[in-house]
């Protein structure tokens, strides 16, 4: 199991949530553990918009949560299945 | 203060997408009031009801949140309430928080977070029928003591579960009378603690749930299509073509019904006052200056209802979310498409529709920009120039170059709103790109009742508006173009002699070098009413006449192709794409912006923009011999 970044992940790439990047605004580190990306939670990318594959919307803690990858790169995942993104 | 000011206060709270107003509207019925808090454009909607004991209740809806930490003006709002921070608000007395029974894991830490804050608390359960039918089996006694709060399941959109959620909230008020739910600590957002209160979920769902809920069978099979990068944005296109059209054609008889309702009651009127300046006042100002707003109402309540017909059913979400890409390269939240979808009808409901934007930066740049979208009043205006000046052959194949100029107008609104909402978001209204995190709910039936009650509100905001801004602005505007009267026997039309008139000489200097004369400039002043009167004022101004609309649009046609350039005629056309010509919209901004900086700075920067517009292409198409 190798630690990747949420945002990197293509779709239907699963993996559990290993941590949020320390270096994350505070605000948006504070909202992205409201909505469930806590440590130990699985996630799984189910699709991406077009136009540059962003956003992606993101399974997580039972909804479907929609976030730019560039968001998603805060959120540290240990990937279990689904290659990373180039 | 009346009597309903002292009835005890309860106040609900919830995840957005939690049925919360669904809830809000069970409860009250139609006895609710939407007005704002003081000093912010949040929506405070309160409402009454009466417990089956007969004990009057006030219920005070809040605005959706994740927690107590803020992060929107809205949100401030809900946490100001519950922490007692706002002086304008009576704190309540007992708190209902909504949550989504099919989305328990992440809900209910709202529930666990505002519990040490606001003991006094009552859940319900809603969705009830919705986490059935997929399944979830769940054991209320156990979920409400590992809570430790009572727990109600309810229906909202069926009005389920009303009574017993009354019920328990009678219950909560008459338990501790005294300790009013004082607020007993301040909120914790550490990671640890929020962490701590998932887990803490996660343990009471384990000791209540005896059945897992399944995935959304409708849900993730729509979603294959709706937000598949080609599916989804070819559907999206569709639905955004269909909402136009709709808007257009379905609305046509029902403006040609308040059309004829407002003839009617201008011919009314006529024949039952005297002629003079009361008769002119109320047939010539009230009548036709209310009426020439009040018949964009069809417009606006069907794209009302497309709107919240798509924010019932989910499909809103998912549209941000597959057009925030191209409105993020503008600066523009994927949320701004709508309102600026909306202003292509009319730029007031578009502007009253930013409000689901949350960043104030984001919402303030689609605001300025939304008058740039072409808006319907500006059709006649259009038509009747092109059709004037633009010679009818086909150019490019299939298309006329009339077609052509119609859409290149167009076309000029949209480049031109992307460009300033660019420049807007690199200067004045500068600041990080706010995050997107947006929850796409699960598919639902739109219910009705909300979206009916949604349609009566904003119907009712914009009525209001034009019953009493727009109707205050008519009188203005009939004024200036009436007195003072032309001396009698005095050659040409009379209201070469009024205010307007002098108004339109005075500034013809101004507005030489984009080809205006003084009956142009005349003519723009009733336009400031709304935009489409300004064939009305021409007409006047050049003393045309005829029996009906379609011989008046011919015969003014062909006068005006008669007397000006085809210079004058794109510069008035340009003119028309930027100006600000149109009082209700800045009224409307005013109240949206909550800032008459912001006001003014849209009134200033539209007209400048249709100066230099008008001026290049006077000046162009002079220079091509055109003049």
């Amino acid at each position: 199991m190798k630690e990747v970044r949420l945002g990197d992940l293509n779709v239907g790439a699963s993996g559990r949530v290993a941590g949020l990047d320390p270096a994350a605004p505070p605000a948006l580190a504070r909202r992205l553990l409201e909505l469930g990306m806590v440590e130990g939670e699985s996630v799984m990318v189910m699709h991406e918009a077009p136009f540059g594959r962003d956003p992606i919307a993101v399974k997580v803690r039972g909804t479907l949560l929609a976030l730019r990858r560039q968001e998603a790169r805060h959120v540290r995942v240990s990937a279990e299945s689904g290659a990373a993104s180039d | 203060m009346t009597e309903s000011v002292r009835l005890p206060l309860i106040a609900l709270a919830g995840n957005p997408n939690s049925g919360k107003t669904a809830l809000f509207n069970a409860l009250t019925g139609s006895r609710q009031k939407v007005a704002n808090y003081p000093g912010v454009t949040v929506e405070r909607r309160e409402g009454r009801l009466s417990t089956s004991s007969g004990k009057g209740l006030r219920v005070l809806d809040l605005p959706g949140v994740y927690s107590l930490d803020p992060q929107s003006p809205d949100e401030e709002v809900t946490r100001d309430v519950l922490l007692k921070r706002l002086p304008s608000e009576d704190a309540p007395e007992a708190l209902v928080v909504v949550v989504d029974a099919t989305a328990l894991e992440r809900s209910l830490a709202l529930v666990l977070e505002l519990k040490p804050v606001f003991p006094r608390m009552v859940v319900a359960l809603n969705m009830a029928d919705l986490a059935k039918a997929r399944g979830q089996e769940l054991d209320l006694q156990a979920l409400s003591k590992g809570l430790g709060v009572p727990v109600v399941c309810t229906v909202a959109t069926r009005g389920q579960g009303i009574i017993e959620l009354l019920a328990e909230v009678e219950r909560a008020l008459e338990a501790s009378p005294r300790a009013a739910a004082v607020a007993a600590a301040e909120p914790d957002h550490s990671v640890a603690a929020i962490s701590a209160r998932f887990a803490e979920v996660d343990r009471i769902l384990k000791a209540s749930r005896r059945h897992e809920l399944a995935p959304s069978f409708w849900t993730e099979r729509l979603d294959r299509v709706v937000v598949h990068p080609l599916w989804g944005s070819l559907l999206l296109g569709v639905v955004l073509a269909a909402v136009f059209e709709a808007v257009f054609t379905w609305a046509g008889p029902l403006q040609d019904l308040v059309d004829a309702l407002f003839a009617w009651l201008g011919e009314s009127a006529t024949a039952w006052l005297p002629a003079g300046p009361l008769q002119s006042l109320i047939v010539d100002g009230i009548i036709a200056g209310v009426g020439g707003v009040v018949i964009f109402l069809p417009q606006i309540v069907l794209l009302f209802l497309f709107i919240l017909l798509m924010e019932d059913s989910g499909y809103m979400a998912r549209a941000a979310f597959l057009m925030d890409r191209i409105m993020g390269r503008v600066g523009l939240h994927g949320r701004a498409f709508i309102p600026l979808l909306s202003s292509f009808a009319c730029a007031i409901p578009g502007i009253m529709a930013t409000r689901t934007i949350e960043n104030r930066r984001e919402r303030m740049a689609t605001m300025m920009v939304a008058p740039l979208m072409t808006c319907s009043a500006r059709l006649p205006v259009y038509a009747l120039l092109i059709a004037a000046f633009i010679p009818n052959r086909k150019v490019l194949g299939p298309f006329g170059l009339q077609g052509l100029t119609m859409f290149g107008l167009y076309a000029l609104g949209v480049v031109s709103a992307m460009a300033v909402a660019w420049t807007l978001r690199l200067t004045a209204l500068k600041g990080p790109q706010p995050h997107l995190l947006l929850e796409l709910p699960t598919y639902k039936l739109p219910a009705w009742r909300n979206v009916l009650m949604g349609l009566a509100q904003r119907s009712w905001m914009f009525v209001r508006r034009a019953g009493t801004i727009i109707l205050s602005l008519s009188i203005v505007i009939w004024f200036l173009a009436s007195y003072p009267k032309s001396p009698e026997g005095a050659p040409g039309p009379a209201i070469q002699y009024s205010y307007a008139g002098r108004i339109g000489h005075a500034v013809e200097p101004v507005f030489r070098p984009i080809g205006f004369d003084w009956r142009i400039s005349t003519g723009l002043i009733p336009g400031f009413a709304a935009r489409e009167v300004m064939v009305g004022a021409l007409a006047t101004v050049y003393a045309v006449e005829a029996e009906d609309e379609e011989k008046l649009q011919t015969a003014l046609g062909d006068r005006l192709a008669g007397s000006w350039s085809l210079a004058t005629a794109l510069a008035l056309l340009i003119w028309y794409v930027f100006a600000p010509q149109c009082l209700s919209t800045l009224a409307v901004a005013r109240r949206e912006t909550n800032s008459w900086a912001w006001t003014g700075f849209m009134l200033f920067y539209l007209t400048a923009l249709a100066y230099v517009g008008a001026f290049i292409a006077y000046q162009g198409a002079v220079l091509l011999g055109w003049g």
